[in-house]
């Protein structure tokens, strides 16, 4: 029986959890589900919205993220795997990387400690990102809400060279078009750029990275120059 | 003391305002209204400006109780806005400079909101949320800049409700937002129309076009939704989409507080949805009425004020104007 909307697995889950974070979409907890670390991400009801325009939009994020990630994680993304979804809650079940820190704390610890090698390492950064995203741009895969605090890094295993994962795919959808893609690149120049000022020649590594690696690239690119300039864009105009 | 007169007419509204250490000591406007179904062109909007200009200048001294020789600054919108309408204020600002011999002042029109807002809020580091018939921003300071996290990919959302009042010909007198505001409240039934979110940029553009094409050709005509409800079921739409990315935003910076600024800030629907999300993340909202959300003179004047504190003026040949000036152009030298 379902209390809350929640199911009765669901319940049981959350009372072993630590709630870690609420964002614009969801409350993110930390537990263990079936002896694994798991991340608890559930949608609520935003009160603000209208309840019809907040169930619609509810139901779609969390079945988009699902599909994205399954996506993908077949494409050979690393993306947490999903273990279990609960429609009756929008709560989706993920695989928690442990031991993993935001590219945003990366950066901005790096650019606080600088090292000899700092701007070596964040060029490879960079470079790891744009070839991420043109993998991810290649499966049609348009994520929505790009920033460095849905990147995760981690140290690998066998090479000892940190992975890179893409996390929170709620605002992600399928699309070949490079207008999607090209405002997917937007977003993410915008939220860098904002987040860590002075950043504009990592960016430019970032593009040059995602360019060389995807085939399609060029009308992405084309896409995110128009975007840049679009209507109140650049100019504010009024 | 510091005292400093502000001038302002980067779109429809005049505006000069001054201020004494933060005091607002006069804060007079007009409004340029065009008929229902229209827009205000540049030309004719800069023809109203020099008509009224000098009337609400004597008016903002006479208000204020100041004389010029009292003026330690003008200060002037330098952009972003409408070409003809900047001209027209900035020349009457020069003028005046040169006469009463005081130093003159370009100022941002968007950081004179942001620091409008500060200064009457005493909202101390909050995300912004600037909405207005020209920008939609969601904006932090850091690092001696206000950073844009967030704003529309094409139209403003205060140019989004323009253009739907011109579609279903709504009156523009006081102003076709507020009138929207009204109808809305007589809306019952919710209808859906795009909603389309990217990060923390949103795009309003869509939602215009398919008003514009469907509503008007087929549910109006056919009695499947009423004005009223078009009216409701946007503004529902678009202020959820503002409030998203607000709340995205605050997440992002880690911020808890959250200010609007400009316009549409008025909107006391707008000013309820943010208020929801705020108690839900134990936030606090900052918003001002229409004294000072609305584009006025006296928001130029704090933002010269601020700048002529921290040393900053603007010579005579720099003193031009721009349509085109990014929030995030000017450093900020008044904030830590």
């Amino acid at each position: 029986m379902a209390v809350d909307g929640r199911s009765v697995a669901t319940q049981q889950f959350l009372k072993k959890t630590d709630q870690i974070k609420q964002g614009a979409e969801a409350r993110v907890y930390r537990g263990i589900f079936l002896g694994k670390p798991t991340i608890f991400k559930e949608r609520f009801p935003k009160l603000y919205r209208h309840p019809l325009l907040d169930e619609k939009l509810t139901h779609r994020r969390t079945v988009q993220e699902v599909r994205s990630l399954l996506r993908c994680r077949k494409a050979g993304i690393s993306v947490p795997a999903v273990y279990f979804v609960d429609h009756s809650c929008h709560c989706i079940f993920l695989e928690d990387i442990v031991g993993s820190i935001t590219v945003r704390e990366y950066i901005a610890s790096t650019q606080l400690t600088p090292q000899k090698n700092q701007e070596e390492s964040l060029d490879q950064l960079a470079k790891k990102i744009g070839l991420v995203l043109a993998k991810m741009h290649e499966e049609d895969v348009v994520h929505g809400d790009l920033t460095t605090s849905n990147m995760l890094l981690k140290a690998g295993v066998e090479t000892g060279e940190a992975d890179l994962f893409l996390i929170d795919f709620g605002l992600s959808y399928i699309s070949a078009l490079p207008e999607d893609k090209g405002v997917d690149m937007y977003v993410l120049e915008k939220a860098f750029l904002s987040t860590h000022p002075n950043t504009e020649a990592l960016f430019d590594k970032l593009l040059k990275a995602y360019a060389s690696s995807y085939r399609k690239s060029h009308g992405v690119i084309n896409k995110l120059n128009e975007v840049r300039l679009r209507g109140r864009k650049r100019s504010m105009v009024g | 003391m510091t005292v400093v007169i502000g001038f302002e007419g980067s779109a429809n509204k005049i505006g000069v305002g001054i201020i004494r250490d933060g005091e607002v000591l006069s804060n007079p406007r007009r409004t340029y209204i065009t008929p229902p179904g229209q827009g205000f062109l540049p030309s004719d909007t800069a023809r109203h400006h020099r008509g009224v200009i000098l009337t609400v200048l004597k008016e903002a001294l006479e208000e204020a109780g100041i004389k010029p020789d009292d003026i330690d600054c003008v200060a002037y919108t330098k952009g972003p806005g409408m070409g003809a309408p900047l001209v027209t204020v900035a020349l009457v600002a020069r003028t005046v400079a040169q006469l009463w011999a005081k130093p003159l002042l370009g100022v941002n029109h968007c950081i004179g909101h942001i620091e409008m807002g500060r200064l009457i809020t005493q909202a101390n580091n909050p995300t912004v949320l600037y909405v207005s018939g020209g920008n939609t921003q969601v904006i932090a300071y850091s690092e001696r800049r206000y950073r844009i996290f967030g704003e529309t990919i094409d139209i403003a959302v205060g140019n989004c409700l323009d253009r739907f009042a011109r579609v279903i010909k709504i009156s523009n007198d006081p102003s076709p937002g507020y009138n929207i505001e009204q109808m809305a409240k007589r809306g019952k039934q919710y209808v859906e129309l795009p909603y389309t979110v990217k990060g923390m940029d949103v795009s309003f553009s869509g939602i215009l076009s398919y008003i514009e094409v469907t509503f008007t050709s087929k549910m109006l005509t056919s009695d499947q939704c009423t004005a009223e409800d078009l009216c409701f079921s946007l503004q529902e739409t678009l202020f959820s989409m503002l409030v998203e990315i607000t709340e995205r935003a605050m997440a992002h910076c880690g911020s808890q507080e959250v200010l609007i600024v400009g316009g549409v800030g008025c909107n006391i629907r707008l000013q309820e949805m943010m208020g929801v999300m705020c108690k839900e993340r134990g936030a606090k909202l900052f918003a001002t009425d229409e004294r000072f959300c609305i584009d006025n003179g006296a928001m130029i004047a704090q933002a010269g004020w601020e700048m002529f504190r921290s040393g900053q003026v603007t010579e005579l040949s720099d003193s031009w104007i721009t349509q085109r000036y990014r929030t995030d152009e000017v450093e900020v030298t008044w904030r830590d």
